[in-house]
């Protein structure tokens, strides 16, 4: 209690102000369980991965930030308020781009922004000027006057971003923004979200395509059967689950077996992934490529190929849950 | 980075609330109000029901005007003619607007709540600092206005094309009459508009709740009559033939039949329009006491005569908007 409390009366502290908060968040439907015991701080500036397989309940979590759905039990703080009793100050203040989002097709892309504009009750005329602009910085201003029905889906999301611009939010929660884009588009978009973040706004993602997000998230937190298993920065992830997880590729020819064993009994690995037709995967805390290159020589095999994979949110996922499920199992 | 590994341990209080939220449930109605209309009157399904009820009025009121041009002099109602007379082939205005308005307050909001979804507008539309209870009624509105708007042009035509083919204008009392019946026509349409949304908060394809509106459209127009009488057969059966069962019967079937708009708003349209009208329905020999026959009521009169069924028709347009409203309140909202 005090310590919450004390959070949000402090003056706001650049780095830790905490502008999203989930407490023990938990929606129930029936029986089932969407989002369990949540618990989730995002600081101001920060760019937030929410990351998790289909059905994980990340949506959910974002409904219940944004006050569209009632949680059963918990508490949620968006910048200090509780949405579900002052929804209207916090949708001012949050921009929210729904997965697959939709728009009126027989309406321009200035139409369908400036019936937005009208409900956030922006005066005419800062409303067009924002709209030009909003418009402008999507690379939008060719097609502002078409009808969006005849816009792609690419098109769709960056009109998308430009309607969360026009309300200038301190927050903006994207729910799968990449989905459905071709890389090529994904990775423009995730450019953008990072300059969104240049511009101060704190942006909380969900995704379950976890290779595509890394490289923009500061944080992530992986997310299943509505349980948040782990949270931190993709470096302390990999620290934490794979002990490094520096994965080496080592290619010998000569005798597997003892090449193998010998590989196994270097410092700092941890396991053998895979070992097949004179191919090693090594996981270890380091990067052992010259260790493991002196252990082939050194049974006398010959090698062919040495290679090393930093750690990827992929694989920590694949390993988290991997283990996670084997512990359940067990 | 500061910040380190979250542990699911932090303690702090359980608190949900859910008693008071803050702000105007109406921030943002006119909003919707005014995209909601914009997008009916330059829809083409509107426009091509305008066209219909359009033609329908001069074609009733060319037929009508062939017939009462003789007994303009006699006639001190005769604008109200215009309105309720039939002459074949063509039924009264007010006939085919019975079962016109329905069919467009239904084609108005079949899919008022349904399309956001399946246009995927629903949430972003709600992300916005607005409650659901404005989009709601906002629709709503949007809804009885464009109705309005087609209705008093309507009657506007109408009383114009009266003037120029009798030859002389209406009276005030006709004026107050026709208006009435221009609100009674409205809250009709309210009932079928708020029917409509009913439907469109129930079920999620478009084309199910046109068709379950619809349904109930038919039931009314058609079916309905069977099934008074045979409910009223049932509940009040006449068996030995006495004049009381008989009076009974006809009451009860009367009052079945009342559950239907349809019925409330033809004895509303008739109450109103035809000053000779006195009672609906059984007219006893006490009701006629002290009335001259085949004069006509004063309008304070008739306005008490169709009075029940005027708040009715609105009554059961707040009713059914109620409806829409507890479910659509309930209804979970996933883009
Ligand atoms: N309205 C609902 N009724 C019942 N179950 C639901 C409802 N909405 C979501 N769920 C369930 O909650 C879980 C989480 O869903 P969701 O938040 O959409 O996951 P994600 O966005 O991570 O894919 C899923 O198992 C889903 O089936
Ligand atoms: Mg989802």
């Amino acid at each position: 209690m005090v310590e919450v409390s004390t959070k949000s009366a402090a003056p706001p502290q650049a780095a830790t102000e905490a502008v999203l908060q989930a407490v023990n968040l938990t929606k129930r439907y029936g029986a089932a369980v969407a989002v369990d015991n949540l618990n989730l701080t995002v600081a101001r500036g920060e760019v937030f991965g929410l990351l998790g397989p289909n059905g994980a309940g990340k949506t959910t979590t974002i409904l219940m930030l944004l006050g569209l759905t009632e949680p059963t039990s918990g508490m949620v703080r968006v910048l200090g308020l509780d949405p579900a009793r002052d929804p209207l100050a916090v949708k001012a203040r949050v921009g929210y781009l729904p997965d697959a989002v939709g728009f009126y097709d027989e309406l321009s892309a200035r139409d369908n922004l400036s019936y937005i504009a009208r409900l956030n009750g922006l005066p005419r005329a800062t409303a067009q000027q924002r709209i030009r602009t909003a418009i402008d910085r999507m690379g939008l201003s060719e097609v502002i006057d078409r009808p969006v029905g005849t816009f792609s889906r690419g098109m769709r999301q960056r009109l998308g971003v430009a309607e969360l611009l026009l309300k200038e939010p301190e927050i903006i929660i994207m729910d799968e923004p990449t989905l459905g884009l071709d890389p090529e588009a994904a990775q423009g978009f995730l450019r953008l979200i990072r300059d969104l973040k240049h511009d101060g706004i704190t942006i909380l993602l969900s995704s379950h395509l976890l290779h595509q997000v890394q490289a923009v998230c500061d944080r992530v937190g992986l997310f299943s059967h509505g349980r948040m298993m782990i949270s931190g920065t993709v470096a302390e992830l990999a620290q934490r689950i794979l002990g490094g997880g520096y994965r080496i590729v080592v290619e010998a020819s000569g005798d597997q077996r003892a090449i193998k064993s010998a590989l196994l009994a270097l410092p700092g690995v941890k396991k053998i992934e895979a070992a097949e037709r004179e191919q090693f995967v090594i996981v270890g805390d380091r990067d052992l490529r010259a260790d493991a290159a002196s252990a082939v020589v050194g049974v006398g095999g010959g090698l062919v190929g040495l290679d090393v994979e930093a750690p990827s949110l992929d694989e920590i996922y694949a390993t988290y849950f991997k283990e996670a499920t084997n512990g359940a199992n067990a | 980075m500061a910040q380190t590994l979250e542990l699911p341990s932090q303690s702090a209080p359980v608190e949900t609330s859910t008693r008071g939220r803050r702000g105007s449930p109406w921030t943002g109605l006119w909003a919707v109000v005014g995209k909601e209309m914009a997008d009916h009157l330059s829809s083409v399904r509107m426009q091509i029901l305008e066209v219909l009820i359009l033609l329908t009025a001069v074609g009733a009121v060319y037929a009508v005007m062939q017939n009462v041009r003789q007994t303009v002099s006699q006639d001190p109602f005769i604008f109200l003619r215009l309105f309720t007379t039939a002459r074949d082939p063509f039924p009264a205005f007010v006939g085919f607007l019975s079962f016109l308005v329905p069919l467009i307050a239904i084609a108005i909001s079949f899919d008022a709540i349904n399309g956001e979804f399946s246009r995927r507008t629903m949430s972003r539309v709600l992300a916005q600092p607005i409650y659901r209870d404005a989009l709601l009624l906002g629709k709503f509105l949007a809804g009885l206005f464009t109705l309005s708007l087609v209705l008093t042009a309507i009657w506007l035509l109408i009383m114009g094309m009266g003037i120029l083919g009798l030859g002389l204008p209406p009276n005030g009392e006709e004026v107050a009459r026709s208006l009435i019946f221009l609100v009674a026509t409205i809250f009709y349409g309210g009932i079928w508009l708020a029917l409509g949304m009913v439907f469109s908060t129930i079920f999620r394809q478009p084309a199910t709740a046109a068709l379950a509106g619809l349904s109930v459209w038919l039931f009314f127009t058609i079916f309905w009559g069977m099934v008074t009488s045979l409910l009223a057969r049932t509940l009040s059966p006449v068996t030995y033939g006495f004049p009381e069962e008989i009076l009974r019967q006809l009451q009860t079937e009367q009052a079945i039949s009342r559950l239907s708009p349809n019925t409330l708003y033809v004895e509303a349209t008739l109450g109103i329009l035809n000053p000779a009208v006195r009672s609906f329905g059984i007219l006893l020999p006490s009701q006629l006491e002290g009335a001259v026959v085949g004069a006509p009521l004063p309008l304070a009169q008739s306005i008490l005569l169709m009075w029940p069924q005027l708040t009715g028709l609105i009554a059961a347009t707040i009713l059914l908007f109620a409806l829409a409203y507890v479910l659509f309140q309930r209804q979970e909202i996933r883009a």
